[in-house]
């Protein structure tokens, strides 16, 4: 985690020095379909060399708005920026600049990974180095294999080569890792937090608390085509902010009322004769128990210290809303 | 625009070489075709213009018109629309690649094939059944292998459009050609069809791509041998084709 942090927030004082105008722009996007409404008006911004995550349950207008930002998709109202040029009318010179990874996609029948990248390297004006892209992706040894007899890993790091190879500034993930095991997404997390260290601008969308958490700089939730959260892996929700669970079983013969005083009042019977207290001050708290069992000459084995994952963040943002979304 | 066409056209060339299915398909079934009718029928003769030949010589321009289509309909259908439906078509969108580069490379990709199909069956005609590599009419020939060709390949991405999932794409190509392979003079001769079937198949572009190849073929037919009507009436469905497929062509998977 300590690399992973210090990455970060390397990458945030190359921002501040770099470029003011954000990458990406949006004010007041609206996406209907017929009477359903994917995409409720938001604003969102996406500022050079950080890593933007997206999250949301299925339905909630990731992938609309995603499809919007790449020009895939016509807005139905707002305005759209990316790099400085509406995607809906913007060219050949604006797709040399953005790199895309969609959600899904196989490869191209009958090519090898080599010749799959050199085709897609004479698409562009200024491509990266072939081979130098197979190994940043990690595909080296498979260079000469054909694109449809990769595993499911290694077709998507493919598609992480395959959006590389025109050295793009920005770059779209749309569910990079949905369906890998957990190695797998290892390895792709490893591949994304190379391209941080290449000053690209990544545009992140995903499911999973721990992607975001681990790559992202900046979260932002959706949930039914409305934005209900904004914040760092750190602060989104609150979550800084919200109480830690200090949880423990008391010896037998003790009950609540025996702890010291400033603690008894916290302290409410949880699960399985365990007991919780809820502190804003956890450390102090902490002291406290630990003087007080101490000084009786016990320990608490099963004592935990939990604070609120990004998980729980999440679903107590989305949780309401997540059941009546369409597929 | 030229050298990305170029570009693309090469690798969907690799790309069609390494396909063992469309290699079948599309070069060896021909051949096969054009050995079993004319072993088949190989006694008779056929009253063409201008006086009769023989049977397995009129099968030659007939299955060289079956090789154009296989190449440039069939097999553009299946490899576009598996491309599509598996989402490489929309990830080649997402560069900076003209969408016409990606199509013209295609379709340069499928016109080559025709070409060498022709080739290769006049040859076969020539080896095997003592039919004579036509000289006057050679300019004919190779114009009418090529109209038929771009106009095929207009029809097939037209059709795309309506397949919206990848394996229909071949049981469906297959379930229009063959009635209209016998209906149309590749697999039986016009001459020896109900008046009724042959008034059907000179309504569909099968009939005038074969008779185009025929009239150029036919060692009877006297002066440059281009068929004007035919030609005509098979560049009006590849430009019907075209405006279809430019009206609904889709880059974006169709199935999900």
């Amino acid at each position: 985690m300590d690399s992973i942090s210090s990455e970060r927030s390397a990458g945030q004082a190359g921002t501040a020095s770099a470029r003011v105008e954000p990458v990406i722009s949006v004010r007041g996007l609206v996406k209907r379909y017929d009477s359903h409404q994917a995409v409720a008006g938001i604003d969102l911004e996406v500022r050079h060399g950080e890593i933007f995550a997206f999250l949301g349950p299925n339905g909630a207008g990731k992938t609309t708005t995603v499809e919007i930002l790449e020009g895939f998709r016509r807005r139905t109202a707002g305005e759209v920026s990316v790099l400085g040029q509406d995607p809906a009318t913007a060219g050949g010179a604006w797709r040399d600049r953005v790199g895309v990874v969609l959600q899904e996609s196989e490869p191209e029948p009958g090519l090898s990974v080599r010749e799959c990248l050199a085709m897609y390297a004479g698409y562009y004006r200024k491509p990266r180095d072939i081979d130098q892209t197979i190994a940043l992706v990690g595909l080296t040894a498979k260079a000469g294999t054909l694109g449809t007899r990769l595993s499911g890993g290694q077709r998507r790091r493919l598609d992480f080569a395959l959006a590389l190879i025109g050295d793009p500034e920005l770059i779209f993930l749309d569910e990079p890792t949905t369906g890998f095991d957990p190695s797998a997404r290892r390895a792709a997390w490893e591949v994304v937090a190379g391209l941080r260290k290449l000053g690209k601008t990544i545009f992140l969308t995903t499911h999973y608390m721990d992607e975001a958490e681990y790559l992202a700089d900046r979260i932002m939730v959706l949930s039914a085509g409305h934005i209900v959260a904004e914040g760092t892996p750190r602060t989104l929700g609150g979550r800084d902010h919200m109480s830690t669970a200090i949880s423990f079983t008391l010896p037998g013969g003790l009950a609540p009322r025996d702890l010291p005083a400033g603690l008894s009042p916290l302290a409410e019977p949880g699960p399985a004769e365990l007991i919780v207290v809820h502190s804003e001050s956890p450390l102090v708290h902490l002291q406290m128990l630990s003087d007080w069992a101490l000084g009786r000459g016990f320990d608490l084995p099963d004592l935990d210290v939990h604070r609120p994952t990004l998980e729980e963040v999440y679903l107590s943002l989305t949780g309401s809303t997540s059941t009546k979304d369409r597929p | 625009m030229i050298r990305m066409t170029w570009h693309q056209s090469r690798y969907d060339l690799r790309a069609f070489l390494r396909n063992r299915q469309s290699q079948f398909f599309t070069l060896a079934l021909p051949i096969l075709f054009l050995v079993i009718f004319a072993s088949v029928f190989r006694n008779g003769t056929v009253q063409v213009p201008g006086g009769r030949i023989s049977t397995s010589v009129y099968y030659v321009p007939g299955i060289m018109a079956l090789g154009v289509i296989a190449a440039c309909f069939a097999n553009l259908v299946a490899s576009v629309t598996a491309q599509r439906e598996r989402g490489v078509l929309k990830r080649r969108r997402a560069t900076p690649v003209p969408a016409a580069a990606i199509i013209a490379g295609r379709v340069l990709v499928a016109i080559v094939l025709a070409v060498v199909m022709a080739a290769v069956l006049l040859g076969i005609g020539w080896a095997a059944y003592g039919a004579s590599v036509p000289g006057r009419t050679a300019l004919a020939l190779a114009v009418t292998v090529v109209i038929g060709a771009a106009s095929f390949c207009c029809l097939g991405y037209a059709l795309t459009s309506l397949i919206r999932n990848e394996d229909t794409a071949q049981p469906v190509t297959q379930a229009l050609l063959l009635p209209l392979y016998f209906i149309s003079g590749v697999f039986v001769a016009v001459s020896i069809l109900p008046h009724w079937l042959a008034d059907v198949g000179e309504i569909f572009p099968v009939r005038h791509l074969a008779n185009a190849l025929l009239i150029a073929y036919n060692p009877h037919t006297s002066g440059l041998g281009f068929a004007g009507l035919d030609l005509l009436i098979v560049a009006a469905w590849g430009a019907a084709g075209l405006l279809v497929a430019l009206r609904t062509f889709s880059w974006q998977p169709l199935g999900r």
